[in-house]
């Protein structure tokens, strides 16, 4: 047998089969035991997959990452806060951190705040699917095509000669430019260059995941407040956003997460050069082209600690979304 | 009834998932685990085996590696398995620590050479080669960087001469009269001022690696400078960023940002290898390009003529004590598993056989002296320059630490951005050099 | 809000309800415009990609994308030509779907067991267990990379698929696990427990209720996920990489088209439009299940 095509048939039919076929087996399972035992040992079968799952692939990893961040370069011994105090005293980790805010501020509130209106927008159209397209293909898009794309919109030529950056080329008429997006020193402008590319990838997900949440609203109750008389703001404040606000804190919760771990742009980009360095990038030079994995444990470390408030915040939402229920 | 029970039965399932654990890899059994391609190789004959080797070339580079060792599949019957990739730093540095490694690799520096051989992944090629032939054929200073413990470890399997004048014959012939001293060049500058718009085309731009193409000034400033000596005492972190000799070629290469096509702002957004374009443009930009051997293959060079189009000639000396010195690089190579197909692989790379397949397809140089099939005069007189240096050393930023090397790139740019903050920046080097020489 | 769906809606009933809620639409002047400047905004970066795929390198470098749009057009299929050409690009394309596939599925169908357990079992610690499993959203992958592969050279699966699902249902677990669980969390109580005492199992409700009724989280859940797959490079290079370059996917062929020192890169406007166009269909064949109506009544007020 062709060796590509029993993969393919393990792809297709082994693999779901394998999945259900375990959830259906613990139930056989759970029918030998006592009436009383069952809700007890259920939850566990039913988290064990991704439990697993999960130990093996970033718990493991994360306890070795948490016990390497406290060792020297080469790990033969313990240098107590070593790594974090070199973190905190140095300018480009500092400076790396000041750009992470910025990413966690700008992003988030570009992707909720857009992913919002067009998921509102769209609802209310007949060419819907074709808008949503529109606004999700750069989520299709790979992270090292997203860099050429807008390697063309950002693109700076001399001035006097013809501009064929997008963004240079339509300034230039206004007497405008050119301006360096991506190379430019001052105020952060190559990093909100750089959130500007993210915001249009992942304004996509954003209005994704929003736009399944609006829809899981009631139509009837919508139509009713209409019929009441209320206008569309009153419904969306009234009605809508309330209701919407837990998959907002799910988009807003996932985003600022991936502002936090911002690596991909910035290392298919500059690198963190002309004043765009983050801490996962930096933590992969660290790691990579340094080999001091010591210091990128620390920083790794740091990035798990700046996540506590997020998740704190999570909880009582949860806590919350039970006790209404 | 419920829609689970339409599902297959799951002890069948788990028969597929364990064939695909066994079938999904559906080729070569071998090269699974730490000993990576190196479990199933029983005698000489060479054919059906595989050599699996990993480094940075893609697209018309990777095809003149695979051009270059086609005759050595023919010959031996063995299969070449090439894998291109820009984390080249990632994958070995996990393979290093994972002992996950392929047969032959690029490595990223000779400082990754040392870091490799010292931790005994690398193995030493003294058995592999024709030592004697090989450093017969090769620059002594590059057998040296190959070299750790008194045994070779890595190979050069092409290199670039650095710091070359390039320019337009039409605009400004330099090749009548080619500057022998730096002020020689300036004043030819300043007399051929209006056949240019500007004396110098600068682009430091080149993505993640955006900067580099100002180090080869600063080093190429220090080593006619200060000499040798102190070029070697700087990347070794024994002569300080901060000192005069360092200062000055900064403050050297502060002028030629200076004296650019569009200044400052253009240097720092123009990519490398356009940087040179204006040199063809119509009325001319600059009168010369400062850049390595390779430019030839890159931008506008790419579908100019050599010797009509576009010439160059050498660095010229500043002080005269450290004539001929020149500034080379390349991309190193070495072994993870010696294999009887990986061997015989490497020994065949380094022939002159080999090395003039790739030069011949242009664009690279070869470190072996015997190799003069270049395919034009320009590469075969950059050649030269790099087999007959009197002096000659190694691109100093590729020898210095990583994390050195990468401060040395942010701080070029933002020097020429904002040259007021030069001391600073010289201090933050210091720091950054004498915190990777602690983090050892 | 007390409305409950009546009865549990079956596949059929969320397919035919799309008729349904296309009827309603209508839209002021006021969403037209801002929809339609919103779309060209988004639209306009990858449309310069787009033109710039079909230009020849020399004028990529030399003049804008819009001068595609005018005479002389000058544009030709040879970026594409080229990509196509690249030996081995259908192999890998076999294999970004051999990859993709399992590691889409396998995180969604475990995802969905936790979430199910998360949402609706009670258990010691659901709540500290569930939070850990969110904050490991933020384990940068790459610190994962070493242990990794030194578990997988023991079991001997370097450079097989298998080793790339297992990695990527480990990597996209937490973001699975908090979508569902968020969702299935927000399903009516009450559809539960009027199952459970009509006999329903555990099993039977996961199937005929939390499942059917999570279909847009799902559905959104397996676009990301697959895209996340589709586009990875990094994970798939370093657990197939070299030990079998020929099982690497598109974007470990699509990242080589590019030499070390940047020249070739117009090949990568072709290679990009290649490689989007399945994410797309996904994204096009699941679009259908974002409807309203699905989950009528399911979330209180």
């Amino acid at each position: 047998m062709d060796p590509r095509l029993l993969t393919a048939i393990v792809v297709v039919v082994g693999v779901p089969a394998v999945l259900v076929g375990y959830i259906w087996g613990t139930e056989q399972v759970l029918k030998l035991l006592p009436e009383r035992a069952k809700p007890r040992i259920r939850p566990w079968l039913w988290l064990a997959p991704a439990l697993l799952f999960l130990g093996i692939f970033l718990v493991y990893p994360t306890i070795g990452t948490i016990i390497r961040s406290f060792q020297n370069r080469a790990g033969t011994e313990f240098i107590g806060l070593g790594n974090y105090a070199w973190f905190f005293g140095n300018a480009g980790a500092l400076s790396a951190l000041k750009n992470n805010v910025l990413w966690v501020v700008l992003l988030t509130a570009l992707t909720v705040g857009l992913g919002l209106l067009i998921a509102i927008l769209v609802d209310r159209v007949r060419y819907e699917s074709f808008a949503k397209s529109v606004i999700f293909v750069p989520l299709a898009i790979s992270m090292v095509a997203a860099a050429v794309i807008w390697k063309f919109m950002y693109d700076y030529q001399r001035p006097g000669t013809p501009q064929i950056g997008t963004l240079n080329a339509g300034l230039s008429p206004l007497g405008i430019g050119p301006i360096p997006f991506l190379q430019f020193p001052d105020f952060s402008v190559s990093t909100i260059a750089l959130i500007v590319i993210m915001a249009w990838m992942w304004t996509g997900f954003a209005m994704v995941i929003l736009s399944a949440g609006l829809k899981g609203i009631n139509a009837e109750l919508l139509e009713a407040a209409r019929v009441d008389g209320a206008n569309e703001w009153q419904v969306f404040k009234g009605i809508v956003f309330p209701l919407l606000l837990p998959t907002i804190a799910v988009v807003a919760t996932t985003i600022i997460i991936t502002a936090l771990k911002a690596f991909d742009i910035v290392y298919a980009t500059n690198n963190g050069a002309y004043d765009t360095e983050v801490i996962a990038n930096l933590m992969y030079k660290e790691m990579f082209s340094f080999t001091n994995f010591s210091r990128a444990s620390a920083i790794a470390v740091i990035l798990l600690l700046a996540v506590i408030p997020i998740m704190l915040f999570n909880v009582n939402r949860f806590r919350a979304q039970e006790a209404i229920r | 009834m419920t829609r689970w029970q339409r599902y297959a039965a799951p002890s069948l399932a788990l028969v597929l998932l364990l064939a695909a654990c066994s079938g999904g890899g559906n080729t070569t059994p071998s090269s699974s685990g730490g000993a990576s391609g190196s479990g199933d190789l029983g005698g000489g004959d060479l054919s059906g085996q595989e050599v699996t080797v990993i480094g940075t070339w893609g697209g018309d580079e990777q095809a003149a590696f695979l051009k270059m060792v086609k005759p050595w599949e023919d010959q031996t019957g063995a299969k070449v398995k090439y894998t291109g990739t820009r984390d080249l730093n990632a994958v070995l540095t996990t393979g290093t620590a994972s002992g996950v490694l392929p047969d032959l690799a690029g490595l990223p520096g000779p400082g990754q050479l040392q870091e490799f051989a010292a931790g005994g992944s690398l193995k030493p090629l003294n058995d592999v080669l024709d030592i004697d032939t090989y450093k017969n054929e090769t620059a002594p200073a590059l057998v040296d960087l190959g070299t750790a413990n008194d045994q070779i470890y890595g190979v050069f399997i092409k290199a670039a001469v650095k710091g070359l004048m390039w320019y337009n014959p039409k605009t400004a012939n330099y090749g009548d009269s080619t500057p022998a001293t730096y002020d020689d060049l300036t004043a030819a500058l300043a007399s051929n001022a209006s056949k240019a718009q500007a004396q110098w085309c600068l682009g430091i731009e080149s993505g993640a690696a955006s900067g580099w193409p100002g180090t080869d000034w600063i080093e190429d400033f220090v080593l006619r400078q200060s000499g040798p000596d102190v070029y070697n005492q700087w990347w070794q972190g024994k002569v300080k960023w901060s000192s005069p000799e360092i200062k000055q070629a900064f403050e050297a290469y502060g002028d030629i940002v200076k004296n650019s096509l569009g200044g400052a702002t253009t240097a720092a957004a123009t990519n490398f290898a356009n940087a040179g374009d204006p040199l063809f443009d119509s009325p001319p930009g600059c009168q010369l390009l400062h850049q390595a051997s390779f430019i030839t293959g890159l931008g506008a060079f790419k579908d100019k003529k050599a010797g009509t189009d576009y010439d160059f000639f050498p660095f010229p000396d500043i002080n005269s004590e450290f004539s001929g010195a020149v500034e080379g690089a390349g991309d190193l190579f070495g072994m993870f598993h010696d294999t009887p197909a990986a061997k015989s692989l490497m020994k065949y790379l380094v022939t002159a056989d080999a090395q003039s397949i790739w030069v011949g397809i242009g664009g690279a140089l070869s470190a072996n002296k015997n190799v003069t099939d270049y395919p034009d005069d320009i590469a075969k007189r950059s050649a030269e320059l790099l087999t007959k240096a009197k002096i000659f050393v190694f691109d100093a930023s590729d020898l210095m630490p990583t994390s050195v090397n990468n401060e040395f790139w942010s701080s070029i740019l933002k020097y020429t951005q904002d040259p007021s903050q030069l001391d600073a920046l010289l201090a933050n080097l210091d720091q950054v050099t004498a915190d990777a020489a602690a983090a050892q | 809000m007390t409305a409950v769906a009546p009865a549990i809606p079956t596949a059929d009933e969320i397919v035919k309800s799309t008729t349904k809620a296309t009827g309603e639409k209508r839209g002021s002047w006021g969403v037209h415009v801002a929809l339609v400047v919103l779309m060209v905004v988004w639209l306009i970066p990858t449309l310069g990609l787009f033109m710039n795929s079909f230009r020849p390198a020399q004028a990529v470098a030399s003049t804008g994308w819009w001068n595609g749009l005018l005479p002389p057009w000058n544009l030709s299929l040879d970026n594409y030509a080229h990509v196509l050409s690249t030996s081995g690009i259908g192999d890998a394309f076999v294999n970004s779907l051999f990859i993709s596939i399992p590691a889409t599925i396998i995180p969604i169908f475990v995802a969905a067991f936790a979430a199910y357990a998360f949402s609706w079992m009670n258990f010691p610690g659901r709540n500290i267990l569930f939070v850990v499993v969110v904050g490991l959203l933020v384990v940068p992958l790459q610190t994962t990379l070493i242990p990794i592969l030194i578990l997988y050279a023991g079991w001997g699966i370097n450079g097989q698929f298998l080793a790339v699902w297992l990695a990527h249902t480990g990597y996209g677990l937490p973001f699975a696990i908090y979508l569902l669980r968020n969702f299935m969390g927000s399903l009516p109580r009450e559809v539960f427990e009027s199952a459970a005492i009509d006999g329903a199992s555990p099993v039977t409700a996961f199937f005929r209720l939390a499942i059917p009724m999570s279909v847009p989280a799902i559905a959104a859940l397996a676009i990301f996920q697959f895209l996340f797959v589709w586009n990875d490079l990094l994970v798939a290079i370093t657990y197939i990489g070299f030990a079998n370059p020929q099982n690497l996917p598109l974007t470990g062929v699509i990242a080589n088209l590019v030499n070390s020192l940047g020249g070739g890169w117009q090949f990568l406007s072709a290679a990009a439009f290649i490689s989007m166009a399945l994410p797309l269909v996904v994204f096009f064949s699941l679009q259908r299940y974002f409807v309203r109506g699905i989950v009528g009544g399911s979330v209180k007020g």
